[in-house]
């Protein structure tokens, strides 16, 4: 299996939503909808407040409960790797795949009726390229690339510094990485 | 302290702020469905134990309304789906690990099962329907070869019913995203709600009083065993991690005590349970009629609650910086 992940640097993140805009502009995402976002978390009491901005998407986890709930299989690992992608042409809009989703990462696409999130940009992947989120960052925080593969930059970046996943005790496996 | 803020504008409908993708539709077709089972269920067990004398209308006549009630609850259904041209899609695959596909296919196990009920007592529960189709070439054949199976055909429906009546609790307690729903006892807890909707109904609807009597008294029991786990649903829940205390928290205090405790425990669960008692006493007849019908709204207002609560529980909490509803008028 093919294991993508992406890896962000929440000390170099300056929560600018560039990546926000950069995904919208690639996929065409309607007006109103987001697949990411940008969360800022302000831990502490004043004055000791330390604040970290993530960018936030689909965590293409390895155990996805969204692809097992999905009565049709449109819900799907793409490629036999973990990147998880909806087939319209499956998909019947029930929508157990937003409630199976512990991240809340799914959105309904309107008008299509049909539902929608982050593909990792597997059109670019396919290619060779970064997500468009990724390519765009100014601050070059965001790195994507095959964890299978140990001189990888996302790799190198998780065997040398401290990260971290949203709710690791999901047990769906994210593949979002955020160093810390 | 943590403060988690959404600083991009992201306002996903049905998403944010909180999840609520299923409404009405879910919660009236869990309960439509839940009630088949439970009209599946007693046709078929009547027709097991040759109740014919003691309940006639459960043996002959309850079983029609099975594929009337699914064929209403599979429209709101259906009603929900955002992509309803592809419906089909269900029937193209079938999903091990989804507990829809399983319902999807059930349901398709149902109505032949069900039909074939039907035509098994057609002549003894709809004698004036029957005698006006029953001169037509093949359709006498057929009643005489479905009636000649009665049994057999009630022995095929009992799991049926069971599966059906399990599943509509197994669909919503297999989410481990929804704190409030991840449990095992929510599949017997619709089931038994289920059975004991059935088992109302078929008081309600009977007219010898023989079988009054033995649905309110069946009915009863079914009450007890749903407040045993009901009460053991408080438990799993209360003695939970911070998660399940959170969903705990909604019904003890928070904002769905009141229907929980007020409509469904007291109105659907122990007012029924209490008249049902006066009656199987031989007292207070006139308000016979009470106890069905209660158990029935406490039976829809219990999946309404799961639905609507279960959405509400989530792993994820965040505060939108905007004002979201500025972007409706984008949409």
């Amino acid at each position: 299996m093919t294991h993508y992940a992406m890896v962000i640097d929440t000390k170099l993140c300056i929560g600018c939503c560039d990546c926000v805009v950069a995904c919208k502009t690639e996929n065409k995402v309607p007006v109103g909808l987001n697949r990411d976002w940008v969360v800022e978390a302000t831990q502490g009491t004043y004055p000791n407040l330390s604040t970290e901005f993530r960018s936030e998407r689909c965590n293409h986890c390895s155990n996805a409960t969204c692809v097992t709930m999905c009565p049709t299989g449109a819900s799907h690992y793409w490629n036999g790797s973990n990147i998880v992608l909806v087939d319209p042409n499956k998909c019947t809009g029930c929508k157990a795949c937003i409630a199976a989703c512990p991240y809340d990462a799914r959105l309904i696409m309107h008008p299509g009726g049909y539902i929608d999130k982050c593909t990792f940009c597997s059109h670019r992947v396919e290619k060779g390229l970064d997500p468009a989120c990724v390519s765009t960052c100014p601050t070059r925080c965001m790195h994507f690339g095959q964890l299978d593969d140990p001189s990888s930059t996302v790799s190198q970046l998780l065997k040398s510094r401290k990260y971290k996943v949203l709710n690791p005790e999901t047990g769906n496996q994210p593949n979002v990485y955020y160093l810390i | 302290m943590l403060e988690q803020l959404l600083v991009s504008a992201r306002s996903n409908p049905h998403v944010d702020p909180i999840i609520s993708v299923w409404g009405w539709e879910i919660s009236v077709y869990l309960f439509l469905g839940g009630l088949t089972a439970g009209i599946m269920f007693f046709s078929a067990l009547m027709m097991i134990l040759k109740k014919d004398e003691q309940a006639p209308f459960a043996v002959n006549g309850l079983s029609l309304l099975g594929p009337v009630v699914l064929s209403m609850g599979m429209t709101t259904l259906f009603l929900d789906l955002s992509h309803p041209l592809f419906v089909w899609r269900f029937y193209t695959t079938f999903e091990p690990t989804s507990p829809m596909s399983y319902g999807a296919w059930i349901l398709v196990l149902f109505y032949p099962v069900s039909i074939l009920q039907v035509l098994s007592t057609f002549r003894s529960g709809y004698g004036l329907l029957a005698s006006l189709v029953d001169g037509f070439p093949l359709v006498g054949t057929v009643l005489d070869w479905a009636e000649r199976y009665r049994r057999a055909i009630a022995w095929l429906a009992l799991p049926i019913a069971v599966g059906l009546g399990i599943y509509t609790g197994i669909l919503l307690s297999a989410f481990s995203a929804r704190p409030f729903w991840n449990t095992g006892l929510l599949g017997p807890l619709f089931l038994v709600s289920g059975l004991s909707t059935g088992a109302a109904l078929t008081a309600l609807i009977a007219r010898r009083h023989s079988e009054r009597r033995l649905f309110t008294l069946i009915d009863a029991g079914l009450i007890v065993v749903e407040l045993i786990v009901v009460a053991l649903l408080l438990v799993n829940l209360s003695t939970g991690a911070a998660l399940q205390l959170e969903a705990a928290g909604k019904l003890l205090g928070g904002s769905y005590t009141v229907a929980f405790w007020g409509v469904f425990i007291a109105l659907g669960l122990l007012l029924p349970l209490i008249l049902e008692y006066f009656e199987i006493r031989g007292m207070a007849r006139r308000l016979a009629i009470l106890a069905p019908v209660l158990v029935l709204v406490g039976g829809y207002v219990l999946r309404v609650i799961a639905v609507d609560l279960g959405q509400e529980t989530t792993w994820t909490h965040y505060t939108s910086e905007f004002n979201t509803q500025l972007l409706d008028r984008l949409r």
